[in-house]
Parts: C-alpha cells; structure tokens; sequence
C-alpha cells in the first residue's frame, strides 16, 4: 500500500481515539481467534454452533482492525458496515443464549453480550460506529487533519 | 511460586493502568518514565512465561489445559510491549489510554492464568 498524496488525503481512521479501537480490536482478535482454533480443533463436537460463531466473530473482528489500520473512505465504510453487522450478531448471539441456553453447551465471545469480556464486544461496534461517523465528519471540511 | 508471580504482575498491570489513566487524564501522552514502568510490567511478565515454561517442563500440569496455558502466557507477554508502541506512534492523550487499556487487559488475563492454573 503506497502512501499516495491524492486529492482527498487518506482518511487516518488510527488517530486518536481510533488508537484505542484498535488495539482493543486487536485484542479481540488474538481472544476470538485462539479460543476458536482451540476449541474447534480439540472439542469442536462439544458444541459445535458455539465455537463456530467465535470463528466468525474472529474473522469479523480481524477484518475490522486491518479496515482502521489501513484507513481511507472505502475502509472506513467497510469497516462502519462490519461494525454494524457485529453489533446486529452481538445482539442477536446475545439474546439466542439466554432465550435458548441449550443451543449453547459452551460460551462464545458473544454469549450473554460478551459479559465473558466485561461487555467489550457490544460497547466496541458502539463507539466504533461512532468514531467512524465522526471521522467521515471531520473529512468533509478539513481535509488534512494531524 | 507462580502464584505469586501472577498476583504480583496482575498488580503490577493495574498501577500501570491507573498510572497512565491519570496520565490520560491531564491529557499527556506517554513520557520515559511510563515506559520504564512498561518495562518492568514486561519484565515480570517474562518472569512469568520463563517459570512457567520451567513448570511444565517439571511434569506440572495446569487445570484446564496445557495449550491453553501456554497461549496465555504468551498474550500476557505480548500484551504491554504491544499497547507500548501503538502509544509511541500516537503521541497524545489517546496513547496513554492505549496503554491504560493494556495494563487491564493484562490483568484480566492474570486472573484467567491464575484459573487455568488451577489455584
């Protein structure tokens, strides 16, 4: 990836607050990832929808943390729409473990909203969205920004 | 011995997290001295990976597993020297909570060692 000057500087969606998102994505990555290479590879019969979704949650998570570190318009959307789809799977993977626990013989990342990780994996989309709205904002009129 | 080691490191991780916090605070970015203090949370995490690499060469066994011990070890390692350069490359405030965020991470990961230890 070449740093080209074109006419819209590249979007630096790691700046600041951006920092933070990353480095707790990546550290959802490297937990979501590991848990699910172990578990799929040792136990995956145990539960197998479990550790599948920590799979995916991890690719999703990955995507995301390389979207912020590469920066730019099309990343910045990219990653807004992972966010959101990880938020709406959050959610969903949330609630489907209290409704229906037997679906679940083991946790997930995003089981019972990631209380296994105090909450992390519903407040990180959150402020994510938020930080990405703000970083498309902060584009439009002053393009160069430190 | 290892213990004692996690409980230290997991302290250790949780001033460092208070320390940068206030550092965050008075919005400053990570200074020499916050590094020296990284310096010596990794330095005990090292500790940490050595003897208990040392252990289960002993024939020690963790509780829940020995992949999953030796894969928290290594991210409890990983952990500050990482956050520590995401905050060299972003010299505000935000580096310092970088940092912040790290030392309580390590310290959530202490307190799973200590599980998976079996203590």
């Amino acid at each position: 990836m070449a740093a080209t000057q074109e006419k819209p500087a590249k979007t630096r969606l790691i700046a600041g607050p951006g920092m933070l998102l990353v480095w707790l994505y990546g550290v959802m990555v490297v937990g979501a990832v590991s848990r699910s290479v172990v578990q799929i590879s040792t136990q995956f019969d145990q539960a197998p929808l479990a550790y599948s979704l920590s799979a995916v949650a991890g690719v999703v998570y990955g995507f995301i943390t390389y979207s912020l570190v590469r920066g730019g318009e099309t990343a910045r959307r990219a990653a807004f729409v992972c966010c959101a789809a990880e938020l709406v799977g959050v959610l969903t993977v949330g609630t489907w473990t209290l409704v229906d626990p037997s679906a679940f013989p083991d946790a997930t990342v995003w089981s019972d909203y990631g209380m296994g990780y105090i909450f992390i994996p519903v407040l990180l989309p959150l402020s994510a969205m938020y930080w990405l709205r703000k970083a498309r904002a902060e584009q439009a009129p002053a393009a160069a920004r430190g | 011995m290892l213990d004692a080691l996690t409980l230290a490191t997991g302290v250790a991780a949780l001033l460092l997290a208070a320390w940068c916090g206030w550092a965050a605070h008075r919005d400053q970015p990570t200074k020499d001295w916050h590094f020296i203090g990284m310096a010596v949370v990794t330095l005990l995490a090292v500790i940490q990976l050595i003897v208990g690499i040392v252990q289960l060469a002993r024939g020690e066994k963790p509780e829940q597993g020995t992949t999953i011990f030796v894969a928290y070890l290594l991210g409890a390692f990983a952990c500050i020297p990482a956050a520590g350069f995401m905050s060299l490359t972003e010299r505000s405030r935000w580096g310092s909570v970088t940092v912040a965020a790290g030392g309580v991470v390590l310290a959530v990961l202490e307190v799973r060692l200590y599980d998976i230890w079996g203590g």
